[in-house]
């Protein structure tokens, strides 16, 4: 398949080196102690802090420093192909069998449901680890003894790059709930399909296949905190893959630190609430091209069904 | 702000927009670039020494923030005040805080601190006013003074060696908060000051301002003082009849959720609680004739705004 068109054009109408438009909202959830909704492009997260607070389970408890917790999870309506419900569904059908007795054409079908669940379940726990552990870096523990801060971050629609938006959406959360870290840390991915490094794949690019890198940096240390890739690259290749991915971060970091800025300015003068939108960041300048997926929610009976529109423009 | 989004129409929005922007650009004149975000640099003098305080590390030779917020400077300390983060006990602050466990001669309570504190039996008065050691029976008898759930008025007592905070609760005016509402606000919002009791005698309120942003809005009770007359008499009697809860009148219940709107208004806004910024607010709805329900709606919510941007524009021309 052709990613990269002759005119060096993506799918979507990018440059290789363009990244998606970002979006950050901070204060999404009222009870929460620091929130933020993340976007890129259509892939959307919501993060929520509560803490540092009462650690709950009393064995968990470290007496030097605060436990960092995350729970990662995607909701429902967030893929194109809407999955079966995990837990409830399958169990449910589980326990029909159990009563009724079914016949071994059903039992595999139930299998299937709960294997498909367990690999589900799977990513997603090693997501939240990922998670923790890069937010665990760049906490200051060790400021805020015997308590416990929690991280709940939820996929509201998947576009590729969710473990990177996922990292910056809770980056964005703890510096709004006041907890103190080293440095904003940012994510963002790259690939290389085509014989092209590819900037911030989004969900076509990312199912081809290709190496996909996920990288998060601490962007005034210059330091990486997390580095991940599912593929063999030749070295050299890599470093130019890891590279622009770096340089993605550092776009991400601007946006950020600008976003965070102008909520604590904002609350300092009046405290209010604030929304900021800017368009299409680029890790490199390009030609002034934005281009832009239209997703659109038709509510059948049943289910979400995605309808995507591609569109080009010049600005 | 966050919370609750209200619902404003074109021209209502404009108005905020003006009124905020007003109340930025206030603020701008006030304290020129003291904003930082965390890992920003914060500029200082490299003649004089200087000593760092919270919210600040040390990268390179120069002073880094950790938190995102406002520097604050006094003489040679150095510090940032985060604004949406969690309270900041310090000794002698007046706080609210419900009950979430009782313990071994102790009670823990929730007061939106990074731990919940801990409140000593010994540290409280006894109901029957007698100073005496804490014998077992009183041990067994800890849920008749607070339950799991009450809301409890104390005072920071001290600091513990792994970061905890005690509570005393040695006074009549403190102690278990009945027939009334609890408000959460960020603590930011509730500046230290002399009085954090106050009554409001036009209304038969009381209102608790806690340093850590749990505020209480309830009847008045002048009885704690007598209550302990009274106890030496007859404690059977006296425990009986502080069960039996006597009907509060309409007219306090409406004041209580005036009150409590009012507060709402105030935090969703971001504005400072104190009281007279209150009772303005309360006054204005009444001018207005406005129902308690209507004191939610968006139009209030911008009228507060406007007359907060003209009241600190009026302060500072007349600073000026």
């Amino acid at each position: 398949m052709e990613f990269v068109n002759p005119e060096g054009l993506r799918l979507d109408g990018r440059r290789p080196m363009e990244m998606r438009q970002l979006r950050a909202q901070i204060g999404a959830v009222a009870k929460a102690d620091g929130s933020a909704v993340f976007e890129m492009g259509n892939t959307k997260v919501i993060a929520a802090v509560y803490g540092p607070r009462e650690v709950q389970n009393r064995s968990q408890q470290i007496n030097d420093q605060a436990l960092v917790r995350c729970e990662y999870s995607m909701a429902n309506f967030s893929t194109g192909d809407r999955r079966r419900k995990p837990k409830g569904d399958s169990t449910n059908i589980a326990c029909e069998n159990a009563i009724f007795g079914c016949t071994n054409h059903w039992f595999m079908f139930v299998m299937c449901f709960v294997m498909a669940n367990e690999s589900i379940r799977r990513r997603s726990t090693e997501i939240s680890l990922v998670i923790r552990q890069t937010m665990e870096e760049c906490i200051l523990t060790n400021l805020m003894p015997r308590s416990q801060i929690d991280i709940y971050v939820q996929v509201l629609q998947a576009d590729g790059g969710t473990r990177s938006a996922c990292i910056n959406a809770a980056t964005l959360a703890l510096a709004d709930a006041g907890i103190p870290m080293r440095d904003l840390v940012t994510s963002c991915s790259a690939g290389f399909l085509n014989s092209t490094p590819l900037l911030d794949l989004n969900y076509v690019e990312d199912s081809a296949g290709g190496p996909d890198v996920t990288v998060g940096i601490l962007p005034k240390l210059d330091k990486v905190t997390l580095l991940q890739m599912d593929a063999k690259l030749p070295i050299d290749t890599f470093e130019n893959v890891m590279q622009l991915a770096v340089e993605g971060c550092k776009a991400i970091a601007n946006y950020i630190r600008e976003v965070s800025f102008a909520r604590e300015y904002q609350t300092a003068g009046v405290s209010t609430w604030l929304v900021v939108h800017k368009k299409g960041i680029r890790a490199h300048i390009q030609a002034p091209t934005l281009a832009w997926l239209l997703l659109d929610f038709q509510l059948s009976s049943h289910h979400l069904k995605l309808v995507a529109y591609t569109g080009v423009a010049t600005s | 702000m966050r919370g609750i989004e209200i619902s404003l129409n074109q021209t209502q929005k404009i108005r905020l927009q003006r009124a905020l922007k007003q109340l930025e650009s206030l603020y701008l004149r006030a304290n020129f670039n003291a904003s930082v975000t965390v890992a920003d640099t914060i500029p200082v003098s490299n003649e004089d020494t200087i000593l760092k305080g919270h919210g600040t590390s040390e990268r390179d030779g120069e002073v880094v923030a950790t938190l995102c917020g406002v520097v604050e400077r006094v003489n040679k300390l150095v510090y940032v005040r985060t604004l949406r983060a969690r309270y900041k006990p310090e000794i002698g602050d007046i706080i609210v805080g419900r009950v979430v466990e009782v313990a071994q001669k102790r009670w823990k309570l929730e007061i939106n601190f990074s731990q919940d504190a801990v409140l000593m039996l010994s540290s409280m008065n006894l109901p029957d006013g007698i100073q005496r050691r804490r014998t077992a029976l009183d041990e067994l008898n800890m849920r008749s003074i607070f339950e799991e759930n009450d809301v409890v008025c104390g005072e920071v007592r001290n600091f513990q060696n792994d970061g905890g905070i005690q509570l005393q609760a040695r006074s009549q005016k403190y102690g278990k908060l009945e027939k009334g509402q609890l408000l959460t606000i960020p603590p930011y919002l509730v500046k230290r000051q002399k009085h954090h009791f106050h009554h409001l005698e036009q209304y038969g309120v009381d209102l608790i301002l806690g340093c850590n942003g749990f505020i209480w809005v309830g009847e008045h009770v002048d009885a704690r003082d007598c209550i302990v007359e009274d106890q030496l008499n007859n404690t059977e009697q006296q425990f009986t009849k502080s069960n039996t809860t006597k009907e509060m009148p309409l007219e306090t219940r409406r004041s209580i959720c005036q009150i409590a709107n009012a507060i709402r208004v105030l935090s969703i806004l971001g504005f400072n609680v104190t009281l007279e910024v209150i009772l303005e607010t309360i006054d204005l709805s009444s001018t207005l004739n406005l129902g308690i329900d209507e004191m939610l709606g968006p139009e209030f919510h911008v009228l507060v705004a406007e007359r907060e941007a003209e009241r600190r524009t009026s302060m500072t021309k007349r600073k000026g």
